[in-house]
């Protein structure tokens, strides 16, 4: 094992050379560009061998990877904000195709104005795709969770893609150590990629023809079988990534320092490791408060949800704003509660637009959310 | 090779869902027996999607992936990529896709295919129209054409994808027609042979776009060549050569028919006799043939092997 000093753009793209894809295809955009950078220099130096396809857009980088990922190969992308809306349509495709694509991608700002901060509205406005998406909060994590995310998109059981989302300069530009495994580890934690179905000569089968209702309902309702059997092998998978690695980021949420909590803060990213300062800092004030981060967002964690609605009142900091509603995670938060828990959920929209959110605006925000009305959910930081 | 000598296998199967007479299927039928069972087929929307047949049935006798409209050139370089690194040199990968899917709303993916140097056959089966979907224009709509979005004929000329391709400066670039089988099977046996990026355009007119009779297929092909609103020609490594009848056209040994001859047949251009006849709109169609033709033998006519990159 080896200690590496580097961004979470460029742990990203040694977790994705370790996986040993056979094709990658990507198309670059700021911030991701660091990470298709160093994939390329991995190719350079001959550390690469696999096909690395330098596409003209991000639709077709996606494209690409479906016809590789169809053609019986393991694959990987990275994209951000534009480029993953660009994609918007074979994220679709991918995922109805039942193609375990795994994809970085980094959390940026949608224009305009043009904006290269971080904000997840990117990737919660792809929640419906079929695609798997985890967001990580430290190096380390990234590392971890994109090897996990090729055993699981490739796991009989699944068989979807996966996003591995890290929020744009806070992880994708800063350096934080991460501790690499030996190769062989990861060798034989993912194994030889075997393709659940592709295109083959010698068994000619045409995918994806005209359907009709009789037979889509059943493709819909799989891939919705998939993704509740992803959500017991997260789990399962994380544990057996701890036993090869010794790292262990949580399963669907990671919980800090929950035990005899009374108010719960439910957040995701790097704002979630930023709260585990902030509940360090209330708690020692006395306040009976903990972090449950979201680090998986589909398949959604409702079962973990009403187990902490069970125990405290819920205060949801959302990265997101879904327009005319609210944030991703307190609306689908509020959703798992209904009818299952009273706890209060309350809720804000913070650091849109790459703002900066410190553990002093969420000690704010929580004292805030005290006196908040059950379902209120407001904006935190406006400048006027 | 003589048609009597073509391969008998068929990797189009029979009872697909085509509509009788359509032109697709003669140049699936051309295309797969040039190539063979090693053969991987990418198609994006088009009519093909439908000749595929519902699932759980097929038409074909090769695997078929479909994709997103826009995207079978970049799907077909991700199946390519994954073949060379599982060492599968031996099968063909390629594209598949109608007018629309190439001309407007794949060219981004495919010249990018194209630049990238993709190791396969895009085939564009060319009818004009987005038939698919119910006969709308595509930039291959000729001008005065009816469809359902020209309702009073398309207002512009057609633009020439065969000389988009060659600006990319391919190894194999050509233009056929189902109307001529050994051209069409012989285009796609030089294709196969070749590596890198070859392109392959077949005219395939479209008995309901077009508005003509079903049992007119083949004729309708014929005549858009022989009176040179379409052309058979390739361009092998920059050297170009036209074929057959196109040929004699370009060398001045036959006189092109007057292109009335073509469209008097096809129902898409009956507004331009009725009530009566549109003198002006059938003069300009005349006269950018002539001017294309002029243009041909400007860049392509002298000698045979000039370079369309050398000319002036």
């Amino acid at each position: 094992m080896t200690i590496m000093m580097d961004t979470g753009n460029r742990i990203a793209a040694k977790a994705a050379i370790m996986a040993k894809p056979e094709v990658v295809a990507a198309y670059p955009i700021t911030p991701q560009t660091t990470l298709v950078e160093a994939i390329a220099e991995y190719v350079a130096r001959g550390e690469y061998k696999g096909e690395y396809i330098c596409v003209e857009s991000e639709h077709s980088a996606m494209a690409a990877c479906i016809g590789a990922s169809a053609a019986g190969s393991r694959t990987f992308t990275a994209t951000s904000s534009h480029g993953l809306l660009l994609m918007h349509e074979m994220l679709h495709w991918a995922a109805l195709a039942r193609l375990p694509v795994v994809m970085c991608n980094i959390n940026r700002v949608i224009g305009p104005g043009w904006n290269i901060w971080v904000d997840e509205n990117d990737s919660i406005s792809q929640r419906d795709t079929g695609w798997i998406q985890f967001y990580c909060s430290s190096n380390q994590e990234i590392f971890d969770t994109v090897i996990q995310a090729f055993k699981l998109a490739e796991h009989e059981k699944v068989v979807l893609p996966v996003m591995v989302n890290l929020n744009a300069f806070i992880l994708s530009h800063t350096s934080l150590p991460a501790e690499i495994p030996k190769q062989s580890t990861v060798d034989e934690f993912l194994g030889k990629y075997v393709a659940q179905w592709k295109l083959d000569i010698d068994n000619p089968t045409t995918f994806g023809n005209i359907i009709g209702p009789e037979y889509y309902v059943d493709v819909r309702r799989a891939m919705h079988e998939a993704q509740q059997h992803a959500k017991k092998l997260i789990p399962q998978i994380a544990n057996e990534w701890k036993k090869s690695s010794g790292f262990y980021h949580g399963g669907l949420l990671e919980y800090y320092k929950c035990e005899g909590a009374e108010h719960i803060i439910l957040s995701m990213g790097a704002m979630g490791a930023e709260c585990k300062v902030a509940i360090d800092e209330l708690q020692k004030a006395g306040q009976k408060v903990g972090l449950a981060r979201v680090r998986v967002f589909r398949p959604f964690p409702v079962e973990e949800i009403i187990t902490l609605g069970n125990q405290a009142d819920l205060i949801v900091i959302d990265r997101n704003i879904s327009i005319g509603s609210e944030g991703a995670l307190f609306n689908e938060t509020k959703a798992a509660l209904y009818g299952e828990s009273g706890a209060k959920a309350t809720g804000f929209i913070a650091g849109l637009g790459g703002k900066d959110v410190t553990y002093k605006d969420i000690v704010t925000m929580y004292m805030k959310a005290l006196t908040h009305k059950p379902r209120e959910q407001q904006w935190y930081g406006m400048e006027g | 090779m003589a048609l009597k000598d073509f391969p008998v296998d068929e990797c189009l199967l029979q009872g697909n869902a085509a509509c009788p007479g359509c032109p697709a299927t003669i140049g699936l039928r051309l295309v797969l027996k040039a190539l063979g069972k090693k053969t991987i087929m990418v198609v994006p929307a088009c009519c093909t999607a439908v000749i595929e047949s519902l699932y759980p049935f097929t038409s074909f006798d090769v695997p078929v992936m479909n994709i997103a409209f826009e995207a079978a050139a970049a799907g077909a370089s991700g199946v390519e990529a994954a073949l060379r690194m599982q060492g599968r040199s031996d099968i063909t990968v390629i594209a598949w896709a109608g007018d629309g899917g190439t001309y407007d709303i794949g060219i981004q993916a495919l010249s990018g295919a194209l630049e990238r140097n993709t190791n396969f056959i895009y085939i564009c089966y060319n009818n004009q129209i987005y038939s698919n979907t119910g006969i709308q224009r595509s930039g291959a709509t000729p001008y005065a054409a009816w469809t359902t979005t020209t309702v009073e004929g398309k207002t512009e000329f057609r633009k020439e994808m065969g000389e988009i391709i060659l600006a990319h400066h391919i190894p194999y670039v050509a233009q056929t027609c189902i109307s001529y089988p050994e051209d069409v099977f012989g285009k796609i046996q030089k294709a196969k042979s070749i590596k890198g990026p070859k392109y392959v355009e077949i005219l395939a007119p479209c008995p309901p776009g077009w508005r003509f009779s079903m049992d007119k297929t083949v004729e309708m092909g014929r005549l858009a060549v022989e009176t040179g609103a379409w052309s058979l020609w390739e361009c092998e490594n920059d050297v170009m050569s036209f074929n057959g009848k196109s040929k004699l056209i370009l060398e001045k040994k036959i006189e092109r028919k007057p292109v009335e001859e073509w469209i008097k047949y096809q129902g898409r251009f009956s507004h331009l006799y009725k009530p009566e006849r549109d003198e002006k709109r059938l003069k300009a169609i005349e006269e950018h043939i002539d001017l294309l033709w002029e243009r041909y033998r400007k860049c392509y006519g002298k000698t045979e092997g000039s370079t369309p990159s050398s000319v002036k």
